[in-house]
């Protein structure tokens, strides 16, 4: 059952972030990576992360990849088309450089010795252990992602106020 | 997982239990408009449908009747795929999210499962804002796809609206499970049975009494209701997203609404309101049912209310609403609860 499901959300993760980067309307590529995101939470489902999965689909598929779509509407509302953009050297130096990160990736996953996965032990993976690790073990790497994330926030906010308007 | 039962037998139950969800879903929505239509006549001194069948309760039949045999159009150049995703995306994601709605104690069994829910995950009510928030794509979608711009305006405004008070509603229904530590929605109504000082139900808004106006506000914005129904304010936008939209497909956009409308009723009433506690549940467990779908029913009643009441407020208003009042507020109720359990643990019954 859990075989099953690995190789059909795997397929499906792989085929739709092709259709990502293959599509031609910006619309498509987002919704097609709308479901690459879909199917990467049912894999984490699968290993028992349970709040990593519910928290990929929350913040990615729900908040950030609807900005992205905000963008695309507001920037191609009328044809959904993208822009016709193009740097001379950037498609081969792209391809080259795709071809150098995808023989490092395989090295290193040839060379790794990998084992067979091991068994989760029981609640792992809730909600529950997540938080307990994140305070106990992690306290200090999240307090400064947290201070990380409001300096941004504060910073869009700055960014947005104009210079000649005083903020109310 | 109950061991005693397979798991062929366990799929098939829960198939059964969803096909029943379903069905019961679809005709909370036939009678939700039936309700609305009649309730918002009598507010404003009118019968309302009252012609087809006894009452009218045939009205959602001849409705349902009237939208399939509608000529079925798209627009011109409008994207076929995304135009067809939409609404189906919309039904979907509503009736999804009533997987892990409890209506009823744990302790009602057949075949050694829960009769009442069809299942309880961990991350239970996050499941839920995890699911709903999905359900944005077809709203935008929708605006974009039908290729007019009254669309494209109304769907990124509702879009807007949806993500803006998201936070809200997200923030308040936080201070019920600091109070509860848990996720699981059976575990938080089982912590709200029995009475404070023997008459006052311990349910959790008495507690949480701003958390409650907050949810219930940003609950109205979620679901694109009056007053916040700017997304379809016909004098600005036609119908917003909807406007391209004709027969079955503009049904299914009102679907969502109503199970919508349903979804957050019932989420109120479990984190709020006791969920299926009440008066001789210990005798009868059952019984449990009746009082949760009529405090959902009350909730539902009181949308209606709202609607024939309050006139529409500005844009402008709504964001300021959201941001500058919602969400500070909820905030605030997020530290004042992190007091109360901090000083007095035993309140919630989380510990």
């Amino acid at each position: 059952m859990a075989q099953v499901l690995f190789w059909l959300m795997a397929i499906v993760a792989v085929a739709s972030a092709l259709t990502t980067i293959g599509s031609r309307r910006p619309v498509h590529s987002a919704l097609a990576f709308l479901v690459t995101l879909l199917s990467l939470a049912v894999l984490f489902l699968l290993r028992s992360a349970q709040f990593v999965a519910v928290i990929q689909i929350i913040i990615y598929a729900g908040a950030i990849l609807v900005l992205f779509l905000f963008v695309i509407m507001l920037l191609h509302a009328q044809s959904g088309e993208g822009p016709q953009l193009k740097l001379r050297f950037q498609r081969p130096l792209a391809i080259w450089l795709a071809l150098l990160l995808f023989g490092g990736l395989s090295y290193l996953l040839i060379s790794s010795p990998l084992s067979a996965a091991q068994p989760v032990p029981a609640g792992m993976g809730t909600v529950q252990a997540v938080g307990g690790t994140l305070f106990a073990h992690f306290l200090l790497p999240f307090e400064v992602a947290s201070i990380l994330l409001l300096i941004g926030v504060i910073g869009a906010v700055v960014l947005t106020v104009k210079e000649d308007e005083q903020p109310k | 997982m109950p061991s005693n039962i397979s798991l062929l037998a366990l799929v098939l139950i829960t198939i059964v239990k969803g096909a029943v969800l379903i069905g019961a879903l679809l005709t909370v929505f036939a009678y939700g408009t039936w309700l609305e239509r009649r309730l918002v006549g009598r507010f404003q001194l009118r019968l309302g449908p009252n012609r087809v069948g006894p009452g009218g309760l045939l009205q959602p039949l001849a409705d349902g009747v009237k939208a399939m045999f509608k000529e079925d159009f798209v627009p011109a150049q409008a994207d076929r795929l995304a135009y067809w995703l939409a609404p189906a995306l919309v039904v979907a994601v509503a009736l999804t999210a009533f997987a892990v709605i409890p209506f009823g104690p744990p302790a009602v069994k057949l075949f050694g499962v829960p009769l009442f829910y069809i299942s309880n995950v961990n991350a239970g009510i996050l499941l839920i804002l995890a699911v709903t928030s999905i359900g944005a794509y077809g709203v935008i979608l929708g605006g974009w796809a039908s290729n007019s711009k009254y669309s494209l305006l109304g769907g990124l405004r509702s879009t807007a609206q949806l993500i803006s008070y998201e936070l809200g509603v997200g923030l308040a229904i936080l201070g019920v499970i600091l109070l509860a530590g848990t996720l699981e929605l059976p575990q938080i109504v089982e912590q709200q049975a029995g009475s404070w000082f023997g008459f006052l139900p311990r349910w959790n808004i008495f507690l949480q009494p701003l958390g409650f106006l907050l949810y219930a506000i940003g609950a109205l914005a979620e679901t694109n209701r009056a007053p916040f129904d700017l997304p379809e304010s016909e004098h600005e936008l036609t119908a917003g997203y909807q406007t391209e939209y004709g027969g079955m497909k503009s049904a299914m956009f009102y679907m969502a609404e109503y199970i919508d409308i349903a979804l957050v009723s019932s989420i109120a009433t479990l984190l709020f309101l006791g969920g299926w506690q009440g008066p001789f549940i210990q005798q009868l467990p059952a019984l449990g049912v009746l009082w949760f779908l009529l405090k959902v029913l009350a909730f539902i009643f009181v949308f209606i209310w709202l609607r024939a009441t309050l006139p529409r407020i500005r844009y402008d208003q709504l964001m300021d609403l959201g941001w500058k009042v919602v969400l500070p507020l909820a905030l605030l109720n997020l530290l004042l609860t992190a007091l109360m359990v901090l000083i007095w643990p035993w309140l919630g019954g989380g510990g």
